[in-house]
């Protein structure tokens, strides 16, 4: 951005998008807990379009194999964990943890995908990539959070909902609906991360909260860059120019008013320090969760629903 | 192996004729027809009973009391929020779509009668850009859905579509959650909503909405997948049955209420329409 255009669009544009940005609860609030040159960082970055480069940055460090995932962060945020199993009709996917936990001091119900770490431990985890049996154990406990009014933390990390022919026998499609559905109606509090990779359906169907939020280094997309390829260039080796295309990183989320707010990242990446990570991490999630606390239920409720419903830019 | 998956929601526009081949040719037993022929068989092969897909327009005049079709939104258009650029501006697709079409998106919708019962009618066309979902098509539903609760009537929404449009990114996964909130406040009134599923219904709009009718009906031989065959079959490596994903295999895993002939789908709907009155 150069200083010497004067009142061009691009300088108005960056002045919108700064004063959008002071109002953000989440970056006041980590600048509060004196993570001030880490917020000028973050606020420089946003301030600035993202390259293409930049763009494909995240989209490598979303996949990064030693990015910190869903337990990871459990055992760091969380005080006690207990992970809840099963879908009580067909099986557990491991793709898909769901439990109950101490966050700040008040019990929790946390649903994520997880993907795995080592060869077995991915082929176990299926990638992160749910049947419908996941997300029918993810409304278990989600209604079971808004039986206890336990407040409901997601954590997204997919590549996208899994592609197989049980996965559709047993209804894929109907049942990422019906989560969603089920999302927009409970009655408490509830905050998604996206954490890594936000593959498609299979992302937000457990990802219509009252607050979204998104790590720095996160991808939030309609699909892969690869799939996109494939399709509109004829040619998956053309990801990077898709991913640029396509805008799948936290700053094009927060900017189309997809997200709520972005979570820091150290330095580096989560992978280089999964502590500061998820401190920062949980950080966010507590504040984001005390914002929507204060609400009534009833008015929280709507508000959720109006807020995916002014969702998309139409012209008339 | 991740970085390989072409992720869920896959959409095409209408594969291109082969040279030569005549949209009016049946693709199941090679019969060829006049438009007016087809018409009046509401485009269902008198033959062997392939059912071609439908213009929305056409559906509407196949379903609608004459007449009664009052369309609302007519203006509402997709806009070009990231400024999508692949081997062409999405711009410039949608203007050809518009061109080719005469529909200003993949939906139309607005007040009906169906047998003489009041509905709100929406009906997504598939030679609109693969009847992708974008935020004019998830406006357009959503619309439908207020103006149906507001009355008190019950929604019909015939779908045929790809899924979600990428050209609009992630506003266009975003249309999942939207459509599925105003499906929530038909829910909540209580109007009944009726979900036709026409092929191909797949990916993104089978995630949402489509999913979500108190009764679902298909049509014969439609495609109803979350992912369609081709990317199963490339990322699984497994042996597809041979009705993959079809309504037929829908109907038998309990996906749908009841697989519909084209010619009984109206004095169905009819039927299923007073019973909600």
């Amino acid at each position: 951005m150069t200083e010497s255009t004067e009142g061009t669009a691009e300088q108005l544009r960056l002045r919108e998008r700064l004063a959008r940005l002071r109002d953000l609860p989440l970056l006041r609030g980590v600048g509060v807990s004196g993570e001030l040159s880490r917020l000028q960082h973050q606020i420089d970055r946003i301030a600035e379009e993202p390259s293409a480069d930049e763009v494909w940055r995240a989209v490598e460090l979303a996949r990064h194999q030693d990015r910190p995932y869903t337990l990871d962060y459990v055992e760091r945020i969380f005080d006690d964990f207990i992970e809840l199993h099963g879908d009580r009709s067909f099986a557990d996917d491991a793709a898909l943890v769901t439990g109950i936990g101490r966050f700040n001091g008040q019990t929790v119900a946390l649903v994520g995908h997880q993907k795995g770490r080592d060869i077995r431990e991915r082929t176990h985890r299926n990638f992160g990539m749910t049947y419908p049996e996941g997300y029918r154990k993810a409304m278990r406990v989600m209604e079971l959070a808004d039986r206890h009014r336990f407040p409901v933390i997601t954590l997204v990390d997919t590549p996208g909902a899994y592609p197989g022919v049980v996965a559709e026998q047993h209804g894929q499609g109907g049942w990422i609906a019906r989560s969603q559905l089920l999302m927009l109606r409970l009655g408490v509090p509830t905050v998604s991360c996206i954490i890594g990779e936000g593959g498609s359906g299979g992302a937000v169907a457990i990802a219509v909260a009252d607050r979204v939020l998104m790590q720095e280094n996160a991808i939030y997309s309609v699909i892969s860059p690869e799939g996109c390829a494939a399709i509109l260039w004829r040619d998956a080796g053309e990801a990077k120019k898709a991913a640029a295309a396509f805008k799948p990183d936290a700053v094009h989320c927060l900017e189309l008013g997809v997200i709520d707010g972005v979570v820091p990242e150290p330095p580096d990446g989560a992978h280089e320090n999964m502590d500061a990570a998820a401190e920062l991490l949980g950080e966010s999630l507590g504040i984001a969760l005390d914002d929507v606390k204060k609400r009534d239920p009833k008015a929280r409720r709507r508000e959720r629903s109006e807020k995916f419903r002014r969702m998309g830019i139409f012209l008339e | 192996m991740a970085s390989r998956i072409d992720v869920s929601i896959e959409h095409r526009g209408p594969e291109p004729e082969p040279p030569g081949k005549h949209p009016n040719t049946c693709p199941s037993c090679h019969s060829h027809y006049r438009d007016e022929e087809l018409d009046e068989s509401l485009w269902v092969c008198p033959q062997c009973g392939h059912h071609f897909s439908v213009r929305a327009r056409r559906r509407v005049d196949q379903l609608a009391d004459r007449g009664t079709f009052e369309e609302q939104d007519k203006d509402l258009r997709s806009a070009d929020p990231l400024a999508f650029f692949d081997l062409r501006a999405y711009s410039e697709r949608i203007a050809e779509a518009e061109m080719a079409t005469g529909l200003g998106d993949a939906l139309i919708a607005g007040a009906a009668s169906i047998e003489r019962r009041p509905c709100e009618l929406a009906v997504m066309d598939f030679a609109f850009m693969g009847g992708s979902m974008g935020s004019a098509v998830g406006e357009k539903f959503a619309r439908a859905c207020e103006r149906a609760a507001e009355k008190g009537v019950p929604l019909v929404c015939v779908t045929a579509s790809g899924g979600a449009r990428m050209q609009e990114g992630i506003l266009s996964l975003m249309q999942l959650p939207k459509t599925v909130a105003a499906v929530d406040l038909l829910h909540q009134k209580p109007a009944a909503f009726i979900s036709v599923m026409t092929h191909p219904t797949t990916a993104g709009v089978l995630a949402s909405f489509a999913s979500l009718g108190d009764v679902i009906v298909a049509e014969p031989g439609a495609l109803l997948a979350f992912t369609g065959p081709r990317v199963v079959q490339q990322t699984t490596r497994e042996k597809l049955p041979e009705d993959f994903g079809l309504a037929e295999s829908n109907a038998r895993f309990g996906h749908v209420d009841a697989i519909v002939p084209r010619p009984e789908l109206r004095p169905y709907l009819g039927r299923v329409l007073a019973l909600f009155e």
